[in-house]
This record gives C-alpha cells, structure tokens and sequence, in this order.
C-alpha cells in the first residue's frame, strides 16, 4: 500500500491546476457571472476537451482513426478523474462537466447531460438544456441507460430562474422521448461513477472554500488584529478542513477500489460515504467561508455565493445524500 | 494511490490472520473491568503471545526487540487483530503507543535497550504523567519541579488523571527542571519507576464509574539523571512528539472498532425495530461513510508518514494531520453511541450489556472523554487553524511566562 499520489498523478494535477487558472481564473469566473448564465464557455470548453478532461477514461491512441475529431482518450481511470475533476470543482468551471465525462468514456462525442428517471424528489431539471449534443437518460426501473435528442426535449421544456447564476436550468414537465438505447452501457456503473466525479467536484469547491476563508481571515482586521486570531473564527476554519480531509481521502480511496473491483457492493458503499462526506464538506465549508467573510460574504460582489450555490446544485447532481445513506445503511445489515 | 498490499504485505497479512484465528479461539473471556490486576494480567499476557509470535513492534527497530517492519505493516496489525476482535492494547497503551515510540525516537541507546523489550514482552507497564491539577490544556503550565542533586533529580509536585497508575511499573513524567526559563523552555521528560519512595498514587472514580485513571503525588521522589529523555529543558519538544503519537496512530485500531459496533448496532436496530425510522438510518449512513473515511485517512497519513520516513531514514512521526483525524474521530465515536441511545430508547438508561451485546450506555459514557483526553476538541481546532492552516497566534496566548 502506497496511498499517495504517484509522480504522474501529481504531474496531471498541477498541469490541469495550470491551465484552468490561466483559463478560467478570478476575472473569467467574474465574467461569466457577468455574462447573465451565458452557458459553458464554448472556448474554455474546446479547451478543456483538447486538454482531454473529457476523454480521461476513453481508449489510449484511437489517432481519431474512427474519423470523430478529439476522440483519443487518454487510458487513464477513475483514480486520475477524481483529481482532475478536484480541479474542475476548485475553479468552479460551470457547465455539465461530470455528463459530458462519462459520455467520453462511453466513446460518444459532444457535451451531455444525464437525468435519471423517476427523478428524485423536486422537479425535472436539465442543465444547459438548448447547448446540450445530448442528453443521457437513465432508467432506474429497467436499468436501461439511453440517448435522447436533446432539441426534442428542450421543445417542450421552459427555462426556469436557476439560484446558482452559472447553472442555467429547464424544468421538463412532459414525458422523455425514449430515445436509443446504449444497450453496452452499464446504468448502474455510469450512475456510480457519475456520483464519485461529483464528489470530487465538491472536494476541490471546499478546498477553495477553507483556503478563501483562510486568507479573508489573515487580511481582514478587527479590535486591531486580523479575525483570525480570534479562536471563534479558527475553530469554523479549523472544521471546514476536519469535513474536507476525510472527504477528500473518501473520494480518493473509492475511485481506487472503483477502478479495481468495478461497482461492487462496497465500492458502491465507498463512493456514496464519499458523496455523502464531500456533499457535507462543501455545502457546510461554503457557508461557513460565508460566515468568516460577514457582510461581505452577503454580497454578490463576493464570489462566496457562487460557491454556496454550486455546491447546491452538486449536491442534488447524481446520489443525493438520501441515496447514498439509504445505501450505506443498507449494506450495515449486510 | 495504490491501497492493494504488496506481496510482502499480503503474506504478513495472510499469516497474522491465521495465526489470529488460532490465538483467538484459546483466548479466555475478559476480565471484569473494575479488577485492575486481572485488567493487567489479561493484556500484559495477550501481549506476550503477540510477542512470541512476533507481531509485538512490528514497526520498532530490530535493536528494541522490533520487528523492522514499516509503519503499513503496523496499521495491517492494527487493522487485523481489531477485524479479529482481539484485545485492545488496554493496560500497554501509554507504553506501547507512546512512550515506547517516544524513546524509539528520541531516547539514547541505553533507554531503547533497557525499556523497549519489556513493553514488548508485555512484562513493563507505563502510565502518563503530563496533566497536573492546574495544567491541563495548558500543559506548559505544569509547575511538578525537579531539582538536581548530583545524578538524580528530586521531584516534587502532582499530577493527575494518570491513566493506568495503579497497575504501571513506569511514568513519562514531565516536570520543571527550570522555573527561571520561559514556560516552554525550563520542562524535562523524565522516566519515573512507580515504586520509588514518594511516589502515592490515589485511584479516582469516573462518571462511568470505573477507576481508569487516579491522582499521582510526587514527594521528593529521586529519579536518576539517566532516565530523562531528550535534553535538559528541552522536553516540551520531547513531548509534542510523544502527543503526536497519541493523535496520530494510537487511536487508529479503534476506528475498525467503531466500523464493527456500527454494524452490530443497526442489527439491534432491525430487531427493536428502530431500523423503519428513515432519518435514523440516515444517521446509521452517515456515521458507515464517516468511520470508512476515517481509516482511509489514517491509510493516507501513514502512506506520508512511511515516505517520509524512507526518505529521511528517520523515523515515522506523525505530522499535524493527526489532530484533523483525533479531532473528527472523537466526535465520530460519541455520535455512534448517541445513535445507540435512541435505538435503545429508555433500555439506555440501564447499565450493562444488552443480551449478547455490549453496555452500550456504559460504553456511551466511558466515550465522552474521547473529547478531552488526549487534548480537547478545542485545542484540536487551535492546533489545526494556526499550525495546518497558518492562521496567527490569538494575542492574548502570546504572554510572556
Ligand atoms: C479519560 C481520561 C484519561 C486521561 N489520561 C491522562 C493520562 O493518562 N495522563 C495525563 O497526563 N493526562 C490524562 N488526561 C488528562 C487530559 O489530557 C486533560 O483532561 C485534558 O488535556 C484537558 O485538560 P483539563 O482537564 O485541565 O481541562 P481544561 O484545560 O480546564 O479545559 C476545560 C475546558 O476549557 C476548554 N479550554 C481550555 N483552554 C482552552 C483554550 N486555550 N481554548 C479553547 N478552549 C479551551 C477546554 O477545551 C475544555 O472544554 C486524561 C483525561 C481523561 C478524561
């Protein structure tokens, strides 16, 4: 057992972390806000798809030999993903980046988005609905997982006021298209791993949460010393990184056990303990970095809210944290 | 990130298992928990058969009687005998888990060789002598002076909360060894035989009952110059490494423990019917996802430990990461059996074991200490904020002596 992370992983890590600050740092993140929900940058997601974030887990060395443009995957499993997608959550890169994986690694082509069906509780909602190449729909019943026309859908969806200004959404009301089936698909893997690279992007949102916090914390003064001297305030930081540590190994570990022993029992337990504790660790660590930053953090000059609501919107992406405690104390009676 | 064993780690893995199994079944049933002799008698003798068959110290040098193995083979140890539901280190904690590796780190050679075999063996039990009456969390506080006279110190003071002293044949006991010197800077870690003359140890009762831990009093005890560890006054830094231990691995095995119980409790859950409580079993999820996670971070904290180790040819302290772990960890326990309450409903306000199972209220008890001992959860957090995250110093903390 060596838990750590290889050369290459941490070579992979810094070089997304790279490119996604020179790509979509502080003022693009801004600009895009700005931008009244302008969708995925088509830019910054050409790049992202050059750079192979989107083709990870996709064959090595297709040479786009099958003729599709961007196709070659780069080999590389979900152990890999986990820590792109860290970073992909720590720059807040809005757009249906975890769909849009999982179809790569399915060998199809385009940005996508993935519901399942019957749909939790709440509405149907579809991020990015009218930019979507399309659209994957997942059948809890049968188990079937299958494509659909996303400008079929979107004829009969209506574009709803979204609380997280980078993720647009529609609200489908009428009944789905039934689409093709992906019949070498595995819904319930997909699903699983869907979960897991969402888990990662709430790892990477709390890393920046507690870090945000923590430099607010060492600049901002109060009674003539900086706020984070005062022991109320170093204990909120102090736990936003109690929450992330153990999430972030979760998430770690499960992609590990995922790659190895494929969707198992226990490693579908370990990916929903990982959901669960990186939901926790984010949706918490955003609000309290909003607490550090006190009437700042209220604005929406401050860029706090766009991590409390994205993490809002995480958190009900893939299993929910009911889903994934129902699982989890299922498998206890096991 | 590979958390599959080695060839080498599977086959420690493979015979510590079978050898379990067969330790396990002629095991005799654990004494009554007030009966500190039989407490000693039964984990000093568990310790000896770990030790003949050579699993005690897996990770300490060959020189102390250790096995020279890494830090992973040690938590595959943990891990193991814990799944196997063997004993707990119980009476050999302090020795086993932090003095011993204290003195594998900073004790001289003569220390290694004098004390480290017979904790192995099972045959030397240590107790811990840091908190004083009026220096608990403020620990550089400690006011226990000793005073040199030719090659001993005489020691003069009291300590309490001791853990284990009514059984230990030795104490890392800290003391003032300079009263002029700033608070940090006049302390020394010194190794107390028990039966010295002067040394009275009064038992003290827990809320749960038991006598776990007792009152130390100090009356001009001589301890030899040759049994402190580190340098003259500069025990503070002896014993942050001593306290890291603690936070670090010493409460690892435990975190398989709480897994295991968690799993037996949601059985009894199923059983008293609590288990259609949607919101309960929740909590049962969240807690599973919890425990798991924390093994993976002790996995994660060793795997660092051990390559810092290799590289430095050290030894493998745990870092600052270790109070994240202790600090979630101690929180995690007590909500385990805070869960176990409300499955029990009004049955939790009965002490001692439920049919097969164990004293849930006992054990519910017993656990709130996890947030004090060891040092508080609020301490845990000032240590996590100022030295892991680089937040300052509070200006108040920062007095002179
Ligand atoms: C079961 C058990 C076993 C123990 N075994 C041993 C042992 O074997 N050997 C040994 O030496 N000691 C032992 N201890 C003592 C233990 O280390 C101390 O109890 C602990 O460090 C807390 O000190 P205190 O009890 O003096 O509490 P105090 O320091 O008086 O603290 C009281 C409260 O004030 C808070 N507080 C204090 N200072 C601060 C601060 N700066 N910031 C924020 N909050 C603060 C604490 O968090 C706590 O909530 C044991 C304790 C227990 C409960």
């Amino acid at each position: 057992m060596d838990f750590r992370l290889t050369v290459e992983q941490r070579e992979l890590q810094a070089a997304v972390r790279a490119l996604l600050a020179g790509r979509f740092g502080p003022e693009r993140l801004r600009a895009a806000v700005d931008d009244d929900g302008g969708g995925p940058d088509p830019v910054l997601w050409a790049e992202l798809r050059r750079a192979g974030v989107f083709g990870l887990r996709g064959p090595d060395g297709a040479d786009g030999s099958d003729g599709r443009a961007g196709s070659d995957g780069l080999g590389l499993g979900l152990a890999e993903a986990v820590l792109v997608f860290e970073e992909l959550g720590r720059a807040l890169v809005p757009g249906p980046l975890v769909a849009t994986e999982l179809a790569g690694a399915l060998g199809l082509d385009g940005t996508a988005a993935l519901v399942r069906l019957p749909a939790g509780r709440g509405p149907l909602l579809v991020e990015q609905l009218p930019r979507l190449d399309l659209l994957l729909v997942l059948d809890t019943g049968s188990g079937e997982l299958r494509r659909v026309d996303p400008a079929e859908v979107a004829a009969g969806a209506e574009p709803v006021r979204a609380v997280d200004p980078l993720t647009p959404l529609w609200r489908v009301d009428a009944a789905l298209p039934s689409g093709t089936l992906l019949d070498r698909a595995d819904a319930a893997l997909v699903w699983t791993e869907g979960t897991l690279l969402t888990a990662a992007l709430q790892v990477g949102l709390a890393d920046r949460a507690v870090r945000s916090a923590v430099v607010h914390a060492g600049r901002r003064e109060q009674f003539g010393q900086p706020i984070g001297a005062f022991q109320a305030v170093q204990h909120l930081c102090a736990d936003m990184l109690a929450r992330l540590e153990p999430a972030r190994v979760a998430v770690r570990a499960a992609a590990v056990v995922l790659d190895a022993d494929g969707a198992t029992p226990a490693a579908r337990a370990a990916v929903a303990g990982a959901k669960l504790l990186a939901d926790e660790a984010a949706v918490r660590g955003a609000r309290d970095c909003l607490q550090v930053h006190g009437g700042m953090g209220f604005t929406w000059e401050a860029d706090v809210q766009l991590l409390l609501k994205r993490s809002w919107v995480w958190q009900h992406s893939f299993a929910d944290s009911e889903e994934c405690a129902e699982l989890l104390s299922r498998q206890l009676l096991l | 990130m590979d958390l599959s064993d080695t060839p080498a780690e599977a086959g420690f893995r493979c015979g510590l298992r079978s050898w379990l199994a067969k330790a396990m079944a002629e095991l005799g049933p654990p004494p009554d928990p007030a009966d500190w002799p039989a407490r000693r008698a039964y984990d000093t003798a568990w310790q000896r058969q770990l030790y003949e068959a050579g699993y005690a110290g897996v990770h300490w040098p060959a020189e102390a009687g250790g096995r020279g193995a890494g830090p992973v083979e040690h938590l595959i140890l943990l891990e193991e005998t814990e799944r196997a539901g063997a004993p707990y280190v119980g009476a050999n904690f302090v020795g086993l888990l932090h003095a011993g590796p204290t003195i594998v780190a900073e004790g001289t050679p003569e220390q290694r060789r004098r004390y480290l075999p017979p904790i192995l063996r099972g045959e030397e039990i240590w107790c811990q002598g840091f908190s004083e009456p009026d220096a608990g969390s403020d620990l550089a506080a400690l006011r226990t002076r000793a005073v040199r006279d030719g090659d001993h110190y005489v020691v003069t003071g009291s300590k309490i909360w001791t853990s284990h002293a009514e059984v230990a044949d030795w104490c890392e006991l800290l003391v003032r060894t300079d009263p002029e010197a700033p608070r940090h800077q006049g302390i020394s870690w010194l190794i107390l035989p028990m039966d010295a003359s002067g040394v009275t140890v009064r038992p003290l009762r827990t809320l749960a009952g038991t006598t776990e831990f007792a009152e130390l009093f100090l009356d001009e005890v001589r301890v030899p110059v040759s049994n402190r560890v580190g340098a003259e006054n500069d025990g503070w830094r002896v014993t942050m490494v001593t306290l890291s231990f603690e936070r670090g691995t010493a409460f690892a095995a435990e975190v398989v423990a709480c897994r295991r119980t968690l799993g037996r409790l949601a059985r009894l859950a199923e059983t008293e019917g609590a288990w259609t409580d949607a919101v309960l079993r929740r909590r049962f999820g969240l807690l599973a996802g919890q425990f798991d996670a924390l093994w993976r971070l002790v996995q994660w904290n060793v795997s660092e430990a051990a390559a810092a180790a290799a590289r430095t040819g050290g030894d493998a302290v745990p870092g600052a990461g270790a109070s994240v772990f202790k600090l979630r960890f101690s929180e995690a326990r007590q909500e385990l059996y805070d869960l176990a309450a409300e499955v029990l409903g009004s049955g939790s306000l009965l002490l001692g074991a439920v049919g097969e199972e164990e004293d849930w209220t006992g054990q519910r008890l017993q656990g709130l200490s996890y947030t004090i001992a060891a040092g508080t959860s609020q301490i845990q957090r000032s240590i996590v904020a100022q030295r892991i995250l680089g937040l300052p110093k509070p200006r108040s903390a920062t007095r002179g002596s």
